[in-house]
């Protein structure tokens, strides 16, 4: 009952919210609705009781990317008119109507899988068991982290001045 | 309790404490209620003790007349700030100038949610506690950045830019540092890392706990790091435009995150509640407050960095020595899991003085490098 009450209300927020990400008109605005979405996103994870999981969402997302947004949108001129509308705006809303349509077409028509066993109460320790012990993603977690230092020597080599 | 074999013991964690009466929402009910009244009667002790003692290092008085020593004289703010006229300015974005103070206000309060008072005692008792507070103090950025930009003052946006660039730059040597008291503890949950204190971790974490005061403090922008309100430099940084009550959650914030910063340093490396004769939550109020004086005692102290010193700062001195510290007490806790506590305190704050000694005289100095911004 209280579960389903905290996700129904924090689906709506999300939907509002990521409608008004589309719909403001003021960008910095639209990047605090974003935030808000990210937020109840978190929350959704928690009703899933995949709570590290939550945490790393505000962590990530409210923490660190919606800052990154923010300042770049602060780097940005014209922020109170937004990025009018221009000729594109029929094809653009085609593509996303027809890409809604498949989403929705998709995750109502797929038989998803639910397992018969009760969600892990700490997910903290087999999330890190699965990522870093021997058998596990070890691998693909190093090979991401490397990518990520590369990708960050990229920027400041590029960023650099001569 | 020795160092845990493995990193983490599958403890059981529940959120009410099993002897508790009644259910669940009145045991919410009766934290939320003594957390509030908690928070904002320490903000109060806080704020009478940071005038009066940094009165005293400054030789002079201080707060003195209302009440006996000004005890009063939080009160006497309050109710001034209270009758204050609220001031938005012309030009400000309204609606995000009114929400910033609350978005500022609720993680910060948020944060004593998983600090326990007494073996627990505490509002929620979550596995990834730490983990949650790191998380939930993130938030408050966002409220700070809501607050320079609705503003529309110059002075305002510089505060908020400076305060996103401390917080994102000395989050991450506090975390790494967090991660040492983790990886001791072998759990992330702030009641099982007091209960696993038999020895603070001040001693067995000497540097990490160093990295998290100098960091914390710098998250919280307290002076020495109070760069964004340099009062200077930028009137009063991010909340130049504010006045009346929401100038007062502000000012709540920044007093509430000092507690918050006290509590969790008495938690993770002064062994919280725990202490011999007193009742654990006077042991924690009291630790808390010591620790809050010392921060006082800073501020007394040392004069404001520079903008590039306090990247520097961050960067150079204090990066470096989270990783070796977390890369240290890894080492010790695979290779030496049934090592006596006391041979590895003294093999840790060896460890502590021999790097930062190396790191100030050889590496990096706060006076040195030329101005870059």
């Amino acid at each position: 009952m209280g579960l389903a009450a905290a996700f129904w209300i924090m689906a709506v927020v999300a939907v509002i919210a990521a409608l008004g990400v589309v719909f403001l008109r003021n960008v910095f605005r639209a990047a605090l609705a974003l935030v808000l979405c990210f937020i109840t996103v978190a929350g959704l994870y928690i009703t899933l009781s995949a709570d590290f999981l939550a945490a790393v969402q505000i962590l990530v997302y409210v923490g660190a990317i919606s800052v990154l947004i923010i300042l770049a949108i602060m780097m940005t001129r014209e922020v109170q008119q937004g990025s009018p509308a221009n000729r594109m705006k029929i094809p653009a809303f085609i593509v996303a109507a027809v890409l809604l349509g498949i989403m929705i077409y998709t995750v109502t028509q797929t038989p998803w899988q639910i397992a018969p066993e009760s969600p892990l109460s700490p997910t903290t320790v087999p999330l890190a068991t699965k990522l870093f012990s021997e058998s596990g993603f070890i691998l693909p977690v190093e090979i991401a982290a490397t990518l990520i230092l590369a990708a960050i020597l990229g920027a400041i080599v590029i960023a650099r001045e001569k | 309790m020795t160092i845990p074999d493995l990193f983490f013991h599958n403890l059981p964690m529940t959120a009410v404490p099993p002897d508790w009466p009644g259910g669940y929402w009145w045991h919410w009910l009766f934290f939320t209620v003594i957390l509030i009244g908690f928070v904002l009667i320490m903000i109060m002790g806080a704020t009478w003790i940071e005038r009066r003692g940094l009165a005293r290092l400054q030789s002079r008085l201080g707060p003195n007349r209302a009440g006996p020593f000004g005890l009063l004289q939080p009160i006497a703010d309050g109710i001034k700030v209270m009758l204050k006229e609220n001031i938005v300015p012309d030009k400000a974005d309204k609606l995000v100038h009114w929400l910033a103070p609350v978005i500022t206000f609720v993680p910060v309060f948020l944060i004593f949610a998983v600090v326990p008072f007494q073996d627990g005692a505490l509002l929620a008792d979550l596995n990834i506690g730490i983990l949650y507070v790191v998380a939930i103090s993130s938030v408050a950025t966002v409220g700070v950045f809501m607050a320079g930009w609705g503003s529309s003052n110059k002075y305002s946006l510089l505060g908020a830019m400076r305060n996103v660039a401390a917080v994102v730059s000395y989050e991450i040597p506090l975390v790494l540092a967090v991660v040492g008291v983790v990886l001791m503890a072998g759990s992330m949950s702030l009641n099982q890392i007091v209960v696993g204190q038999d020895i603070p971790y001040i001693l067995l974490q000497p540097l990490g706990f160093l990295l998290f005061f100098a960091a914390g403090c710098a998250e919280i922008n307290r002076s020495p790091f109070d760069l964004m309100e340099a009062e200077q430099e930028l009137v009063a940084g991010f909340h130049t435009e504010y006045s009346g009550m929401k100038f007062a959650m502000f000012f709540l914030v920044e007093w509430g995150e000092a507690i918050a910063l006290s509590a969790l340093i008495t938690t993770l490396f002064l062994s919280g509640w725990r202490g011999p004769l007193l009742p654990p939550w006077l042991w924690f109020i009291l630790k808390t407050l010591v620790v809050f004086f010392v921060m006082v005692w800073t501020r007394g102290t040392l004069p404001r960095v520079r903008i590039d010193q306090l990247m520097a700062l961050a960067w150079k001195f204090l990066f470096p020595l989270a990783l070796i510290n977390l890369f240290i007490t890894a080492i010790q806790i695979l290779v030496w899991p049934a090592a006596n506590q006391w041979v590895l305190v003294v093999i840790n704050i060896a460890i502590m003085i021999i790097l930062v000694v190396l790191w100030s005289k050889l590496f990096f100095k706060l006076g040195w490098g030329r101005v870059e911004v």
